[in-house]
Parts: structure tokens; C-alpha cells; sequence
């Protein structure tokens, strides 16, 4: 690594840093959005004049709302998110034992994704307009319009309760016992993968085209080289910067929608702790999940980008 | 030599209705769609006299198969399911096109402000933009509608803030672009004030990218709609919505399991409805730029 590439990887250290403090005043900024006094709405429609000044206090909210947004930031840089309104429990704490679970099935989805993704994505984009190029557009437009917590239903109905092949609900530790992790993680796994595989195939197919319809693969093809070589040695090699950009939305998406399958899978992740704690208005819960979830993202979004600049030697001349 | 001359027949661009008919000629799948959102349309607007029952009348019926009083049979409290089928159509519609109402009504102002100023304020909107799209979106949707208070409304209104951001930096991009035309520098020089400009100038040919992504965002949020009200954030009980319909039907799944199918189809038929509508538009709108994103 050369002493541009560590400017460089500095630089985007360095950026990251605006991003994740909009974060926070946005994650705080959630609070603010309650209509009218919210100690009262938390607190509930038969709460105490006492239970309600318990809460407020609990949440600052009696400050001005700079200082609390200086206060609740400064406990969370040292990993004190609060704690449930109802459990009373540490958030952090289980967030990060429910995190797991929800890691679990969506990184084997992002696999599926790619697996399976990347060559139907080749399989069309090197048939364009032949049969084969539109059953796998239309199998992608499928992907990207099926609700995925009704395909994790069918499967549910299919695999688990008519086959037996997998267990309906639940989920297990990798750690303890992976066999059974996976066996619980492979149907809602592939529920979420769904939308992913359509992404890919789609991105990959129409930046394939253009790559195999550019100048200098027409050079390629004038120099005798073989379609094989040409699409393995110049194509896939131009498309795994988009590639790269593509898995990174798809993680970013099905981090988001595990809320719906862990309900129908009844898997207890970070997905069904936002769905419990936003129906309970335990406002610290939601707002540590979020906050979690938000570095998660951007500490992937920084890999990414720091790979690109790795893979792609333009984007260091910039 | 004056006999070959013809009178130069002006060159007219055709009337709008004339383009609308001759793109739906062109492009079979964009006119099936827009016929099957059309009948939906109509299905929302007419609900209470097209319905055979009442969406919310309970019978001691439960659970019976389909047959000709009731088509889709009925749920666990003896409700016909083709009536709430029916009646979960308008809740559809009216939360996708709330929800893309309010992303459109955040992210314009917002994405043409930032591209047309430039300098601090587009730094400082690009970055906002960016920590907010780094939010997974489903999820920063329910923590929006926890703290608005559940229900249809103020989650679709939930869905469309986390819409606002990626619509807000697709219409910055574009008046980036449009801004150095020099019809924009032209109007500029004879003292066209900003918001004029914006609205005769820049506008008019920002927008073309924007209505296509705003086409497929239906879709997404006909997604958002389904998956929130399936977990008990969107529409309440006794209100039908086909998300919550299904909800339900899981619950019984093992007794009559053909009842996740009807609601199931219907999201994805409208969700592939809007996304062919977008693909197409897409195609006669904006030429150049073939790539999703």
C-alpha cells in the first residue's frame, strides 16, 4: 500500500465523520417528531401526573433540547444507549443479543444474492433479447414486486409445514449449535434474498451490455480473442465495481426488510425488537436499534468505498 | 425547377393525446398495466357498491371455503374475503401515492434549492442526504411511525421522509445539469428572477428522471404499505388492507391455507404494475440512462 492509498483511506475516514453525527441528531431527532408532550404519549393514556414527570426527567426531556441531544450522544459514544422504558434493561445489551440473528439471515441472503444474482445477470446479459435473457427479466421483474414477507409465508407452507425439510419458526446460535442455526436461517434467508437476486441480475445484466457493447471489446473481438475470454477476462472484470456499489444497496435493503420476515419466521432479531418497541412507544429502543443498524450500514458503505479505491486505479488519480 | 418546389409543410409535434395513445401502442405491457391500475382506480372509487359484503360484517361462517355466496370464502370472524379484497384496494392506492406525495413534496424543493444555490448549502444537504440514506429504510420508516403514533397515514407519511432524501439528490443531480444550459444563463441575463427560473426553466427539464423514479417508488411504497400493515403499524382492525389480510391468514395458515394467495397476488400484480409503468416511462422519458439506481 502506497502513501496515496493511506491519504486516501485517511480522507475517507475523515468523511465518514459528518455522516455519522447527521445520524445521530437524526436518531435523536426522532423524539422530536412525537406530537405534543412525549413523556405523556410514552407514559400512556392512564399514566400519573408522577409517572409522567418519571419519564420526562428519565429522558431529559425537562432540559433544553441542544443539551439533551449533547447529553444522550455523549452516553452513547461510550456505548450507554439507555435503557427500555418497559424492561428497564440496558439497550445496548440487547440489541446486540438480538443482533446475531438478524446478521445471520441477512449476510446468507446477501450470499444467495450474489450466488445466484451475478450469473443470471451473465446468463442474459450475453443472450440479450433471445428467450433465455427474457425469462430471466421477467423472473427479475418478479423479484423486485413480490412482498418478501409473503414469499417467506409460501415457503413456510411449502418447505417447513408441507415437506418438513426445515423448521417453521425460531432461530438458533451459530455459535452453540450451527447445523441448527442454519437449518432456521436457510427459508427466511432465501425469502430475503429475493429482491437482492432481481437487483443484481438487473444491474449486472444492463452494465454487462454496456461493457461487451463498448469500443474497446469490439477491439477485443477484431484481435481474435474468444467470447469466453472477452466476457471472463475484460467484462466481469469492468462490472465488479457496480457489483461492488449493488451488494452494498442490497445490504443496506435487506437489513431493512428482516422486519417483516422475522415476524413470519418469529425470529427474535433486531427487525422484531424495532416492530415491539415502536408499538410500545419505548423510544430508547427504537432509537439504539436505529442507531446500531446506521453504523452498521455506514461501516460497510466505508469498506466499499475504501475497495473500490483499492480495485479501481482511476478513482486514486482523482 | 419552381414545379419540385413544395410548400414546406410545417413540422408539428404531435398533440399530447396523440403521443399518450401512440406509447401505449408501442409498449403492450406499459397499456396492460395502466388498464389493470385503471380498473383498481375504479374498484377504490366504487368499493361499496361493487363489494358483494360489507368488509367488516362478521358471520358465523368462518373459514369456509370458496363458493358462490362468498368467491374468496372467509376469514377466522366470518368476513368475505373477496369484499375486503376489494375494499383493501383504495387503502392501497391512497397510502402508495401519500407516500410518494410527501417524498415528492420533502425532496424537490430541496434537491433543486441545493443544485440550483450550490456551495455550503448543497455541502451541506449532500451530507444530510447521505447519513439519511445510510438509515435501512424499512426500519427508520417504523421508528418515524412510532413516534408519529400508528396507523395508515402517519406511516405512509413515515415512508415518504425516507423517501424524501434519494428523491432529493436524484432532482439535485439533474439541475446541476440544467442549470449551465444557456436558455437558464439567457433568462439569468434578462433579469428572470430565481424562483422564475426554477419553475420555467429548470423544472420543466429537471423533472423528466424524477417522474420515472417517482413511478417505481409507487411500487415501493405499495411494498412499505404491505409489510407495515402486516406487522400492525399500518392500517388498523377492523380497516381491510391486504397486508393485514395476510397477517391473518398466517395465522390459520395450516386450516385454509389458499387464503394468503388472493391478497399476496394483489400486491404483486399493483407492485408490477407500477414498476412496468416506470420501466416504461422510463424508456420514452429518459433515453440516456438506461441503468436503475
Amino acid at each position: 500500500m502506497n502513501r496515496r492509498q493511506l491519504l486516501l483511506i485517511g480522507s475517507r475516514l475523515l468523511q465518514v465523520v459528518p455522516v455519522v453525527i447527521l445520524a445521530t441528531v437524526a436518531i435523536f431527532g426522532l423524539l422530536q417528531l412525537v406530537p405534543g408532550d412525549p413523556a405523556a404519549v410514552i407514559a400512556g393514556e392512564y399514566a400519573t401526573a408522577e409517572r409522567i414527570a418519571d419519564i420526562r426527567r428519565m429522558l431529559g426531556l425537562d432540559r433544553p433540547v441542544w443539551e439533551q441531544y449533547v447529553v444522550w450522544l455523549g452516553h452513547a459514544v461510550q456505548g450507554d444507549l439507555s435503557a427500555s422504558l418497559i424492561t428497564g434493561q440496558p439497550v445496548l445489551d440487547e440489541v446486540l443479543r438480538r443482533l446475531p440473528n438478524t446478521l445471520l439471515i441477512t449476510v446468507l441472503a446477501l450470499v444467495l444474492a450474489v450466488l445466484i444474482g451475478v450469473p443470471l445477470g451473465i446468463l442474459a446479459a450475453t443472450r440479450v433479447d433471445r428467450p433465455t435473457d427474457r425469462i430471466v427479466t421477467t423472473i427479475a421483474s418478479l423479484g423486485v414486486a413480490v412482498p418478501n414477507f409473503w414469499l417467506g409465508m409460501i415457503l413456510v407452507g411449502f418447505f417447513a409445514l408441507g415437506l418438513g425439510w426445515f423448521p417453521t419458526t425460531g432461530a438458533a446460535s451459530l455459535t452453540q449449535d450451527p447445523l441448527r442455526a442454519l437449518s432456521h436461517a436457510a427459508l427466511p434467508a432465501l425469502a430475503l434474498a429475493t429482491g437482492g437476486i432481481a437487483e443484481i441480475t438487473r444491474q449486472l445484466r444492463s452494465a454487462l451490455i454496456e461493457v461487451l457493447s463498448s469500443q474497446y471489446v469490439r477491439t477485443l473481438h477484431a484481435k481474435g480473442l474468444s467470447n469466453a475470454r472477452i466476457l471472463w477476462q475484460h467484462g466481469l472484470k469492468n462490472v465488479s465495481l457496480t457489483l461492488l456499489t449493488v451488494v452494498g444497496l442490497v445490504f443496506n435493503r435487506a437489513l431493512g426488510a428482516t422486519v417483516a420476515i422475522e415476524a413470519v419466521f418469529a425470529i427474535p432479531g433486531t427487525g422484531s425488537l424495532v416492530v415491539a418497541s415502536a408499538t410500545n412507544k419505548d423510544f430508547p429502543v427504537v432509537q439504539g436499534v436505529v442507531f446500531v443498524l446506521v453504523l452498521i450500514v455506514i461501516g460497510l458503505n466505508l469498506m466499499i468505498d475504501l475497495l473500490y479505491s483499492l480495485l479501481d486505479p482511476r478513482v486514486n488519480r482523482r | 425547377m419552381s414545379a419540385a418546389l413544395q410548400p414546406v409543410r410545417a413540422v408539428r409535434r404531435p398533440s399530447a393525446s396523440r403521443r399518450f395513445l401512440s406509447w401505449l401502442r408501442s409498449d403492450l405491457r406499459a397499456a396492460v398495466s395502466l388498464a389493470y391500475l385503471l380498473v383498481l382506480f375504479s374498484l377504490s372509487v366504487f368499493a361499496d357498491v361493487l363489494a358483494p359484503h360489507s368488509p367488516i360484517a362478521q358471520s358465523m361462517d368462518m373459514l369456509a371455503p370458496p363458493d358462490a355466496a362468498h368467491w374468496l370464502g372467509t376469514d377466522d370472524l366470518g368476513r368475505d374475503v373477496f369484499s375486503r379484497l376489494i375494499h383493501g384496494a383504495p387503502m392501497t392506492l391512497y397510502a402508495s401515492f401519500l407516500a410518494v406525495g410527501v417524498g415528492t413534496l420533502i425532496g424537490l424543493p430541496v434537491g433543486i434549492m441545493a443544485g440550483y444555490l450550490g456551495g455550503w448549502v448543497d455541502g451541506l444537504t449532500g451530507r444530510i442526504i447521505d447519513a439519511l440514506l445510510s438509515f435501512p429504510s424499512i426500519v427508520l420508516a417504523i421508528a418515524v411511525t412510532g413516534a408519529l403514533g400508528i396507523g395508515l397515514t402517519n406511516s405512509m407519511i413515515a415512508v415518504g421522509i425516507v423517501f424524501s432524501p434519494g428523491l432529493a439528490r436524484l432532482i439535485r443531480v439533474q439541475t446541476i445539469v440544467v442549470k449551465n444550459d444557456l436558455y437558464v444563463d439567457a433568462a439569468r441575463t434578462f433579469g428572470m428572477s430565481p424562483l422564475r427560473i426554477v419553475w420555467r426553466h429548470i423544472l420543466p427539464n429537471a423533472i423528466q428522471p424524477f417522474i420515472v423514479q417517482v413511478t417505481l417508488l409507487l411500487a415501493t411504497a405499495l411494498l412499505a404499505e404491505a409489510s407495515l400493515s402486516f406487522l400492525g403499524l399500518g392500517v388498523q382492525p377492523p380497516q381491510p388492507s391486504w397486508g393485514q389480510m395476510l397477517a391473518r391468514s398466517y395465522g390459520y395458515m395450516e386450516i385454509s391455507p389458499e387464503q394468503m394467495y388472493a391478497p399476496g397476488l394483489a400486491i404483486l400484480f399493483t407492485a408490477l404494475a407500477f414498476n412496468a409503468l416506470g420501466e416504461s416511462l422510463r424508456a420514452v422519458l429518459d433515453p440516456t440512462r438506461r441503468r436503475s439506481d
